[in-house]
Order: C-alpha cells, then sequence, then structure tokens
C-alpha cells in the first residue's frame, strides 16, 4: 500500500472522523435532555404545557414537533427503542394506533381520576387532555343560516361542487372522518369522500381552510372550531367575514374530537412521565386551556373551558368511541379516493 | 464476457458517461460555461498521463462513498420489491398519481421554455448590448438566488392571497429559478468567438438570423444544462408549492409522511418521482446532442462588439427594471412590510439559536460534503476510467433526488437498522452530504484539474514523498475551489426544508423549519425574522457565485 496515499486518506479519515465525532457528542448531548414529549398539538400550546410543568417541578422538558399519525406511525417503528417518553395528540385516532401496538403504559389512576369517563378510553392506557368540535366555517357575506348544511353530509351533495374547502391530508380531518366511518359505516364514508373529492377544495391546514373563507375563495370549510376563536382573539384579519355553524343534533359533523395524552411502556423517566401527564390533566394544566390562546375545551373534572366557547355540553355531539376509531382505514379509504 | 454483453456494458458505461456530465451541470455549468465540456472526457482520456501512484485506498473510499449514495435508489427497490407488483400496481396506477404527473408535466413544460427565453433575451441585453447599467443588471439578474424559493412563494401569497394553482407555480417557479439559466447563457454569451457570427453576417444575413442561426445554436449547452437544473428544482421543490397549493410528487409525498409515516404509499410515490428525475436526465442528454463548440486553432478570439439598441433602448431596460422589481422588489418589500408590522418584539432569542444551528449545520455539512467529494474529485482529475465513470455517476445522481426521497429511505433505515443514529446529527449530516455532494464536487474537480500534475511530479523530483508531494502542491492550489464546494453545499443546505424536517434531531430548529412552522400556521409576522436571516445567510454565497462564473470565464 502506498505511503502517500495513506497519509491522504487518513488526513481525510482523521477529518471526517473529527467532525462526526463532534457532531455525535452535538446529538448525544440533545438526547440527554431530560423527558422526552412528541408533540402533535399545536406548538404554542405544547410549549404553554411544558413551560408551566418545568416551572413547577424543575423536569426539564424537550419537545419534538410533528402530526398525529406520522407520530403514532413513528412510535411504532421506534418500538422499544423509541426517544419518545410522552405522545401528544390533537386527536385520538392516532392515540388509539399506538395503544393498538401495545406501546403505552398504563396511566397512573391519579391521573385517570381527574378525568371524566367519556373523554378516555376504558382501558386506562391514555388520557384525554383537551377537546375540539368539528364546525363548519362559513362566510357570513354569502350564506344565511338558512342556506348553510343540515348535515356534514350535505356537503357530499353536487349542489355543493366547488362551494367549501377542508384539509383532508392533516391529522384533524382524518379523526373527522374517522367518527364518520364508526358512525355510518364503510360505503357511506366512501361516498361522502367520493363527494369530497368532487366537491371540495383542499388546503393545506385548517387555518389556511378558513383563510380562504375569509378571502371569498369558497363559501365555507370544515375546520375545528378552535382556530377562528384564535384568529379573533390576534387581529381577526383571516376571519372577519367568518361565522362558525355548529351542526349539532348528533350529526357526524357535531364530532367532538379528544385530544389524547399517553406515556411509552419504553420509557426510561417512567416517573417524570406520569408526572407530566398528571400536571397536563390536572387543574393547573386545565387552566392553560382556559387562560391561554388555544381556544380548545378543558375536559379535566370540573375544569372550566374559555368562557368564550360553546359549552361542550351544549354541542349535542354524536355518541363516538374515541378508543375505537380506526385511523388506519381511514388512511386507506382516504388514499383510495385520491386525497391524500 | 460475450460480445453483447460487453456491447451492453460499453452502452452502460457510456449512458453513465453522459449523465455524468449532464448532472456536473448541475452547478458547473452555472460557473463555467461549460463549451469545453463535450470534449473534455475525450482530452482526459488521451491527454493525461496515467497516475503513477497507486490509488487502490482512494478508489476505496470513493467507492464507498459511491455506496452511500445508492442507499435510497436502493431503497426504494427494495420497498417496491418488498410490497410485492400487487401494492405496487394499486399505489402507482391511481388517478391520483395521475393527476400528480399532469401537474408535473404541465409544470415543467411550461416554466422551463419561459425561463429560457427570458434568460436569454436578458443574458443578451446584458452581454451584447449597449444598455447603459449592464453590470448592475447583470448583478440583479442573478441576486434572486439568494431568496429561498419559499421565500419568495411566501412574499407574493402575503401580497395577493389568492394566488393559486398552475399559473401561480408557473409564475413564481419562473421568478426564483430563471438565474440558474441567466449564469450559464451569460458567462456562455461572454465567451462566444465573434467570428462565427461575422460570416454569417457577410453571407447575408439579418441581425435577428445571425442571432437565431449562429448565436442561439452555441448557447445550447448552456441552456440544456440550466433547463436540467430548473427542471430537478421543480421536481423537488415543496415548500414554494405548498404555500400556493400547487400539489406535486413533492408535496404528496409529505402528505403522505404526515399521515402514515413511511408507508409503501409514500415510498411509491418516491420511486415515481424518482423516475421523473431519470427521465429528465435522460431527455437532456437527447437534447443536448453531441456536437463540438470548442475553438480550434491558434490565436484568441477578439472582444465581440455590443450591439447599438438604439430606439429599443426604452423598452429593453424596461424588461432587466421590471424583473428586478418582481424578483426582489417584492420579497424585500413584503418582508420588509412584516418586519416593520412585527416591531422589536418578533425578534425572539429563538431567531438566534436557528441562526446558529443553521450556520453550525450548513459549515460542517458543507465541510463534509466536500471531504466526501474529495476522493472521487481526484480520481476523475487524475485517474480517470471506466470504473471511476461509474462511479462518478453515483456520486451525481443523488443530488437530483429530491430532499424527501432521501430522507424518507435514511428515516427508515436508521430506524430499523441502526437505531443509535435515528434522529441523530449524524444522519441529517449524511442526508446532507448525499444531497449536495454535486455541488462539493464541482468546486474541487475544477481547482484539482488546475493544478498540474507536473508540478507534484517536481516536488517529487526534488525529494518529496507523494504524499508530501500532494498535500504541499495539489491540495494547497486546490483549497481556494474546496471553499468554493464548501460555500455552495453550505448555501444549499441553509435553504433545505423537507430533509430537515424529516431527520432533525430533537429539539433542533434550522431557519427553514421554523419559518416553514411558523408560515403553516400563517402567523407571517414572526416568520419574518427567519426569511430575512436565510437571505442575510445566502446573499454573500450567491455574490461569490457570481465573481466564480465570471472568473471562470476569464474576466
Amino acid at each position: 500500500m502506498n505511503f502517500a496515499l495513506n497519509r491522504f486518506s487518513q488526513a481525510l479519515a482523521l477529518a471526517a472522523s473529527f467532525l462526526s465525532a463532534t457532531a455525535l457528542a452535538g446529538s448525544a448531548h440533545a438526547q440527554d435532555e431530560g423527558l422526552v414529549v412528541y408533540n402533535a398539538q399545536h406548538e404554542s400550546l405544547g410549549r404553554e404545557w411544558i413551560d408551566a410543568f418545568t416551572k413547577e417541578t424543575g423536569i426539564k422538558v424537550t419537545m419534538r414537533q410533528g402530526g398525529d399519525m406520522q407520530f403514532a406511525n413513528q412510535i411504532i417503528q421506534e418500538g422499544d427503542a423509541s426517544p419518545a417518553d410522552v405522545f401528544l395528540t390533537e386527536n385520538s385516532p392516532a392515540m388509539t394506533l399506538v395503544d393498538g401496538a401495545g406501546l403505552f403504559a398504563p396511566v397512573e389512576k391519579d391521573t385517570l381520576d381527574q378525568v371524566p369517563d367519556q373523554y378516555r378510553p376504558a382501558d386506562g392506557m391514555w388520557t384525554g387532555i383537551a377537546a375540539r368540535t368539528t364546525v363548519f366555517a362559513y362566510d357570513k357575506t354569502k350564506l344565511t343560516e338558512d342556506k348553510l348544511p343540515k348535515s356534514m353530509l350535505d356537503l357530499a351533495d353536487p349542489a355543493w361542487k366547488g362551494r367549501w374547502g377542508a384539509a383532508p391530508a392533516g391529522a384533524d380531518f382524518q379523526a373527522i372522518v374517522a367518527s364518520l366511518l364508526q358512525l355510518k359505516g364503510e360505503d357511506a364514508t366512501k361516498a361522502w369522500l367520493k363527494g369530497l373529492k368532487d366537491n371540495a377544495t383542499p388546503y393545506k391546514g385548517n387555518s389556511v381552510a378558513m383563510k380562504a373563507v375569509n378571502a371569498g375563495e369558497v363559501e365555507g370549510a370544515v375546520i375545528y372550531h378552535y382556530y377562528w376563536f384564535g384568529d379573533q382573539a390576534k387581529t381577526g384579519e383571516n376571519s372577519k367575514n367568518v361565522g362558525l355553524h355548529y351542526f349539532k343534533n348528533q350529526d357526524p359533523g357535531a364530532f367532538v374530537s379528544v385530544s389524547g395524552g399517553g406515556i411509552l411502556k419504553s420509557t426510561q423517566h417512567m416517573k417524570q412521565a406520569q408526572a407530566f401527564l398528571k400536571f397536563v390533566t390536572s387543574k393547573a394544566g386545565q387552566a392553560v386551556l382556559k387562560d391561554g390562546t388555544s381556544y380548545e375545551y378543558a375536559v379535566g373534572k370540573d375544569a372550566v373551558s374559555n368562557d368564550k366557547l360553546t359549552p361542550l355540553a351544549d354541542l349535542n355531539a354524536p355518541k363516538v368511541e374515541a378508543s375505537t376509531l380506526d385511523s388506519k382505514k381511514v388512511v386507506e379509504l382516504m388514499t383510495a379516493a385520491g386525497l391524500i | 464476457m460475450t460480445i453483447s454483453g460487453n456491447r451492453s456494458s460499453k452502452a452502460v458505461a457510456f449512458l453513465f458517461r453522459r449523465m455524468k456530465a449532464s448532472a456536473l451541470l448541475q452547478d458547473n455549468r452555472l460557473l463555467a460555461s461549460g463549451n469545453e465540456a463535450p470534449v473534455a472526457p475525450k482530452a482526459a482520456r488521451m491527454g493525461l498521463p496515467r497516475a503513477r501512484m497507486p490509488h487502490a485506498s482512494v478508489l476505496l473510499l470513493a467507492t464507498i462513498v459511491a455506496i452511500f449514495s445508492l442507499v435510497p435508489l436502493g431503497f426504494i427497490g427494495w420497498v417496491t420489491y418488498d410490497v410485492g407488483w400487487d401494492t405496487v400496481k394499486a399505489l402507482v396506477f391511481r388517478p391520483r398519481v395521475g393527476e400528480l404527473l399532469v401537474n408535473t408535466v404541465l409544470l415543467e413544460t411550461i416554466t422551463i421554455p419561459l425561463s429560457i427565453a427570458l434568460a436569454v433575451t436578458l443574458a443578451w441585453l446584458t452581454e451584447r448590448t449597449d444598455i447603459p447599467f449592464a453590470r448592475l443588471w447583470a448583478w440583479l439578474a442573478i441576486a434572486p438566488l439568494a431568496v429561498p424559493a419559499f421565500v419568495h412563494s411566501y412574499a407574493w401569497v402575503s401580497l395577493l392571497p389568492g394566488m393559486r394553482g398552475l399559473q401561480s407555480g408557473v409564475f413564481i417557479s419562473v421568478i426564483a429559478y430563471y438565474p440558474f439559466l441567466y449564469l450559464p447563457v451569460a458567462a456562455a454569451l461572454r465567451r462566444l468567438d465573434p467570428v462565427i457570427e461575422d460570416a454569417a453576417a457577410s453571407l447575408g444575413l439579418n441581425p435577428w438570423r445571425v442571432f437565431f442561426r449562429a448565436v442561439l445554436p452555441q448557447l445550447r449547452l448552456a441552456i440544456c444544462g440550466g433547463s436540467l437544473l430548473i427542471g430537478l428544482h421543480l421536481l423537488s421543490e415543496y415548500g414554494l408549492f405548498v404555500m400556493i397549493r400547487f400539489d406535486t410528487f413533492a408535496t404528496a409525498i409529505v402528505d403522505q409522511f404526515q399521515s402514515s409515516y413511511n408507508s409503501p404509499a409514500s415510498n411509491m410515490l418516491g420511486g415515481v418521482l424518482v423516475a421523473c428525475c431519470l427521465f429528465l436526465l435522460g431527455f437532456e442528454v437527447l437534447v443536448r446532442g453531441n456536437e463540438r463548440y470548442a475553438r480550434v486553432g491558434t490565436g484568441s478570439p477578439r472582444p465581440t462588439d455590443r450591439r447599438r439598441l438604439g430606439w429599443f433602448m426604452l423598452p429593453a431596460i424596461l424588461l432587466p427594471v421590471a424583473l428586478a422589481v418582481l424578483t426582489l422588489g417584492v420579497p424585500l418589500v413584503t418582508l420588509g412590510r412584516w418586519l416593520y408590522l412585527g416591531g422589536a418584539e418578533i425578534w425572539r432569542i429563538e431567531v438566534g439559536s436557528a441562526f446558529l444551528q443553521t450556520i453550525v449545520l450548513a459549515i460542517v455539512g458543507g465541510v463534509l460534503a466536500t471531504i466526501a467529494a474529495a476522493p472521487m474529485a481526484w480520481l476523475s482529475v487524475r485517474a480517470p476510467g471506466r470504473f471511476q465513470r461509474v462511479l462518478e455517476a453515483c456520486h451525481y445522481y443523488v443530488g437530483s433526488l429530491p430532499g424527501v426521497v432521501v430522507a424518507l429511505a435514511l428515516v427508515t433505515i436508521t430506524v430499523r437498522l441502526v437505531l443509535p443514529l435515528y434522529q441523530t446529527f449524524a444522519t441529517l449530516l449524511v442526508a446532507y452530504v448525499m444531497l449536495f455532494l454535486p455541488r462539493a464536487m464541482v468546486g474541487l474537480r475544477a481547482s484539482i484539474a488546475q493544478a498540474p500534475v507536473e508540478l507534484e511530479r517536481a516536488a517529487m523530483g526534488l525529494g518529496r514523498t507523494p504524499g508530501q508531494a500532494v498535500r504541499q502542491i495539489t491540495m494547497r492550489l486546490a483549497a481556494p475551489g474546496a471553499a468554493a464546494s464548501v460555500a455552495l453545499a453550505a448555501l444549499g443546505i441553509t435553504n433545505e426544508l423537507t430533509a430537515t424536517l424529516m431527520l432533525s434531531p430533537n429539539g433542533v430548529d434550522t431557519l427553514a423549519t421554523k419559518f416553514w412552522s411558523l408560515t403553516s400556521e400563517i402567523d407571517y409576522v414572526s416568520a419574518a425574522p427567519y426569511a430575512f436571516m436565510m437571505v442575510v445567510l445566502s446573499l454573500p454565497l450567491t455574490l461569490m457565485l457570481y465573481t466564480q462564473s465570471k472568473r471562470t470565464a476569464g474576466q
């Protein structure tokens, strides 16, 4: 072997190993950051919870931001080696997916006791932490009470072609479809998704869809309620022409989606992870929902939601078993319908 | 080996050679007009003396890098095999893929000719006419490169919220990417030998016909190279199209990723996207043809005359002015407006930390990519050969893959096979090295080629060992080129979005990912500082690209 090139390649190898060592040291450092929370909730809400928790307990928390289904599938692939300790979602189907793979540890009884039965699964493997309701956000300048759809299913009617929007690629919307699937079965869901594909304009994200309604691009959009309240609280710039229509009547469009929190069985920080979930569902944790900027519903026992919201009890939501929402099937159906 | 086997292996080697040359376009033709590109391999084969030193260890290193480069393609192949033909059929041959394909084809076939027309006109005006302030217009023509494509999109969407779909996609793509054509075309125009035009004119052709029959054909290489670069960018671009709601394969793959992590569906879309890339590479080879464009004979061309515009001056000036307003004015005014509206409070501490993380990632990634490219760059200059060409093609193709595809492969591989590397800087840096390997090759290759092998030999003759000779002569002479390579790769990393989103370690935010998460909550005000810092980072690198292109053009 030639001496010269040995030296040349040695120099390269040395430089490479030095750099990768630095990089690895950096990443090792990044891993060593207390509790790791996979946060599929809004970044700002996750941040508010974490900051309040750290302030109270001194436990350091690292947050990774992503989407419900992305994280759920990711956790399943990571299996026992998942870096995550706690998983927070916007909706429950992702929770069901991880629970189904047997990756959650039971939530402590004290924590479960802080949340009423209807907002958590019977098996106690995860718990509800907040809730949101489906609404039809509509352009007040174009639609009046009598012209609004009676049921969310009406939107599949050709009469609504080109007039409404949704954000079908998001977990939020997929949760709505999951509840529809549970309530009305596969055929009705397929038919509605076909109507969606034919009639609706797809947007990236609920806030973008609401903005489009406000700008007069479409007459309405199926989104969750709090985007409107959040915007109103800020400048109202993206919602000044927008009104909210609650379907009520136990319509699939009145679906209340439960945001979930769960603890990974594989965690090395079981005590801290349980403490975190306990905090989130506690009075202090739920107060973040009441006083913060998220405008999601509080679900804790005796917890009060922001007083600007229509109370949960008045929404007349359909009865859906959150712990059995079938997200896998929904992604399949939506892929088949050409929506994602 | 049978005769037909031999022939087909020759054919493969030929194809690889062409592919390499066309991938070289990537940035090489931004730097040099590429006039000599088709002649170079031949010259290299015949002219350069065989390397004296055994290069086994360098070859080994280059092979390792090449194998790494093949990982994303191999991964898609494996997923395809793994899920079985029926699933592949169901996932690929469905209406949604058809829609995406139509979108992609329309986008490419409208954007590229428009960009060519615009870039050639502008280059001709700035290089060949007596337009006033030609230098200023030339600078302004490439400056849009300092603004990341998704920031262009953000600027336009916040100015005209109704922008969406194909027309808007074409419009913003042209604005964001035409400098990739302007640079090589202007460089080529600068170097053309006017004798051919004189001959054409003396045969009685009017100026227009001279342009179309004598000048334009000589720009073919530059136009093909630039167009390919734009074509590949359009395939892999994510943020620009999401912002204006235009679906392409890249946006659909990210949607799938967010719905189901790394499902076969997203990988199959990735496969179709790779097929589109390969199609573009092959198509460019076909269009480019095999003609020779270099001047033969002694002497050097005289400088070209600048054509007098006369009454045409006013409309001629309007074009670069209008372009500057569209490409620079709009982003700067919108950014400025958001920054002004946001005031001091949007400059949170996170902006600074994202800025630092971005710089560290960009520099470390750029250095690593340059180191990874070094063995191959050295081999391809000092010891070219058939096997080396195959290796080189591996180095180049990976850079034409979209970040989404590379990231998807790395996510799955690390989580299944090398878990300790999962969600670490190491994996993110590997992705950056892969994506920006061609950029690193470009600067290195050119500068190693400019370091005469004779100097190395002389040094050895004077008693240096070969290793000392390489270190003391070649590496020193190649250092500026290596610096350019690092800078080019760093520019890419600064603006990279999808791979960073998918692979970054917990708690890491770059300027691009922070900007992205804020704009997706339509918090345009808070996103503005991140966009501004990205432009600040990109500006010096873009300027360097410009001066480099001047230098290689001999001015």
